[in-house]
C-alpha cells in the first residue's frame, strides 16, 4: 500500500468502518511510514476532541418537560370520542358527510373497477392540483431537495430524478391522497403542459406496465419498478408521454437497494 | 442524455419486520373502522410507545439542531415542531434505528427553517470539490495540539458549510455509523464517505487559517 492509498483510508480505519483486511494492511502501511503514522495520529487527535464531550450540546432539561407536555396534548387531541361527550359533535357531521358519501356517490361507482376508479382519483388529483394554486409543496428543480422533503412525511421515500436533460425538467414535488393511502407526487414539466407522476410501494416487486389510456382528455399511463407504483398523467400528446416515462423508467433501477 | 442516480430506499424504514414487541399496534387493536372512516381510538397507546422509543433521543436531537441552526432558541422550537411532526407520522414508524428515524425528522425541520430564516451567516461556501490542504502547511503537532482548544474547535465546526458540519456532528459527536448517517441524510454510504473526507479536510484548512492567522 502506498501513501496515497493509505491516507484515503486512514479516517475510514479510525472510524472502524474499513474491513479487516485492508484495515490490516493500512495498519501494517503505518508501522513502516513515519509521515502517515504522524499524520494519523494528527487525525485521531483532532477526533478525540471533538468526541470528548465539550462540544456536545445537550437538551435542556426544561425543554424536555416542555415536550413531554405538548406530546401529551396532541396525543389527547387523537384520543378516544365517547358517546355523549362534549367533543362528540366535532366528529358527528364528518361521520354524517361520509354516510351520505357512501349513500349517494358509492353506487355510482359499484359497476367500476378498482382500476378505473384509480384512475378517476388520479385525473381528479391531476386537475385538482392545478385549478387551486398548490402544484407544490417544494416547488424545487433540484432532485436532492424534492426527495428528502418526503422524509417524515410519507413512509417511504420515493425515487426522484430530474429530467430537465431530456427536455422534462423537475418542478417540485407534492403530498397526495390516493388508493387510501399518502402518495408522493412529483411534477414535471414539458413546454406548457405539466405531468404528475404518483407514486407509491406496490404490493409485488415485480415490474410491469399497461398501454397509455385516455380519460377526460388527460393521457393516463401506469408501472411499477423497483417496488413502487408509478402512474403519469398529462395533457401531453400520447407519444410525448411515452417519451416521458421511457425517460423515467431508464432513470430508475429495475430493483429497490 | 438520461442520467441514473442512486435511489436506494431507507430500507430498514420501509418494509424492516415489525419488532414483535409493537406488532399489537394501535391499527391493530385500537381502532375502529365506521364505514371506511378510521377512528384513531389508541392515542394513549401511540403516546406510550412514542415515549419509550423515540424521547429517549431528545438529546441527539437538540445537539444536531443546535449545530444546524447555531442559536439555542431556534434550536429548542426546531426540536419540538420536529418531535410533534414525528409523533403525528409516529405510525408510520415500524421499528428500526429510532434515533436516525428522528434525527431525519428534526433535519428535515431545520433545513426547511433555514430556507426560510437564512441570514447572511458567517460559513464558508458549501463545496463538493476536494480542497486538499498540503501535508506540511501546519506543523502537524502544533495543530494537534490546538484543536484542544474547544473555543477553536467549536468556532471552526460552525463555520462549516451546513452539509459539511452535520456529517461530522453525526459522525464525531453522535458517533454514528456511516449506514445510521446515510439514513438521516438519505444518501448512499458513498455520498456520506466523501462528504466526510471533504468535511475533515475543510475543518482541518480552517482551523489551520485561524492558527496562521493567530501566530
Amino acid at each position: 500500500m502506498d501513501c496515497t492509498h493509505a491516507q484515503g483510508l486512514i479516517d475510514i480505519y479510525l472510524d472502524r468502518e474499513l474491513d479487516p483486511v485492508r484495515s490490516l494492511e493500512v495498519e501494517e502501511h503505518l508501522r513502516g511510514c513515519a509521515r502517515c503514522a504522524e499524520s494519523q495520529g494528527e487525525r485521531a487527535t483532532l477526533r478525540r476532541n471533538l468526541k470528548n464531550g465539550s462540544l456536545y450540546f445537550t437538551a435542556p432539561s426544561d425543554l424536555q418537560s416542555q415536550i413531554r407536555r405538548s406530546v401529551r396534548q396532541a396525543a389527547k387531541a387523537e384520543a378516544p370520542a365517547h358517546w355523549f361527550s362534549p367533543g362528540w359533535y366535532k366528529i358527528a357531521a364528518p361521520l354524517a358527510a361520509a354516510a351520505l358519501v357512501v349513500l349517494i356517490v358509492v353506487p355510482r361507482f359499484l359497476g367500476s373497477s378498482p382500476d378505473e376508479l384509480l384512475t378517476q382519483e388520479v385525473v381528479a388529483s391531476h386537475i385538482r392540483s392545478m385549478m387551486a394554486d398548490h402544484l407544490a409543496d417544494v416547488p424545487s428543480t433540484d432532485q436532492h431537495t424534492v426527495k428528502p422533503w418526503f422524509n417524515g412525511k410519507l413512509n417511504f421515500s420515493p425515487p426522484v430524478s430530474d429530467l430537465a436533460s431530456a427536455g422534462f425538467p423537475l418542478i417540485g414535488g407534492r403530498l397526495d391522497y390516493l388508493n387510501n393511502r399518502p402518495v408522493a407526487a412529483l411534477i414535471y414539466r414539458h413546454e406548457k403542459h405539466v405531468i404528475n407522476v404518483f407514486v407509491w410501494p406496490a404490493e409485488q416487486t415485480s415490474s410491469s406496465s399497461t398501454p397509455i389510456k385516455t380519460q377526460q382528455g388527460y393521457q393516463v399511463v401506469r408501472w411499477s419498478r423497483a417496488g413502487m407504483n408509478f402512474w403519469a398523467i398529462s395533457d401531453l400528446e400520447s407519444n410525448q408521454l411515452a417519451q416521458f416515462t421511457d425517460f423515467l423508467k431508464s432513470s430508475t433501477p429495475a430493483y429497490p437497494g | 442524455m438520461t442520467q441514473t442516480f442512486d435511489i436506494q430506499l431507507p430500507k430498514r424504514f420501509v418494509d424492516s419486520p415489525r419488532v414483535p414487541e409493537y406488532s399489537l399496534g394501535e391499527s391493530s387493536v385500537g381502532n375502529k373502522s365506521v364505514g371506511g372512516v378510521v377512528l384513531t381510538l389508541g392515542g394513549q397507546d401511540k403516546l406510550a410507545r412514542f415515549e419509550r422509543v423515540i424521547l429517549p433521543h431528545l438529546d441527539a436531537a437538540y445537539n444536531l439542531a443546535r449545530w444546524l441552526i447555531r442559536n439555542e432558541d431556534d434550536a429548542r422550537d426546531m426540536v419540538q415542531e420536529a418531535s410533534l411532526r414525528a409523533f403525528k407520522f409516529f405510525d408510520g414508524f415500524h421499528g428500526g434505528d429510532a434515533r436516525a428515524w428522528l434525527l431525519a425528522t428534526v433535519r428535515n425541520t431545520c433545513y426547511t427553517w433555514l430556507q426560510q430564516n437564512r441570514r447572511s451567516q458567517a460559513t464558508t461556501v458549501f463545496d463538493e470539490e476536494i480542497h486538499t490542504v498540503e501535508e506540511d502547511a501546519m506543523n502537524p503537532s502544533a495543530l494537534a495540539l490546538k484543536s484542544g482548544d474547544v473555543r477553536l474547535l467549536r468556532e471552526s465546526l460552525e463555520q462549516l458549510p451546513d452539509e459539511f458540519r452535520e456529517v461530522i456532528v453525526l459522525r464525531d459527536l453522535e458517533e454514528m455509523s456511516y449506514k445510521e448517517i446515510a439514513d438521516v441524510i438519505d444518501a448512499p454510504l458513498g455520498t456520506v464517505m466523501s462528504r466526510l473526507a471533504r468535511a475533515r479536510g475543510k475543518l482541518k484548512e480552517i482551523l489551520c487559517a485561524r492558527l496562521k492567522e493567530k501566530a
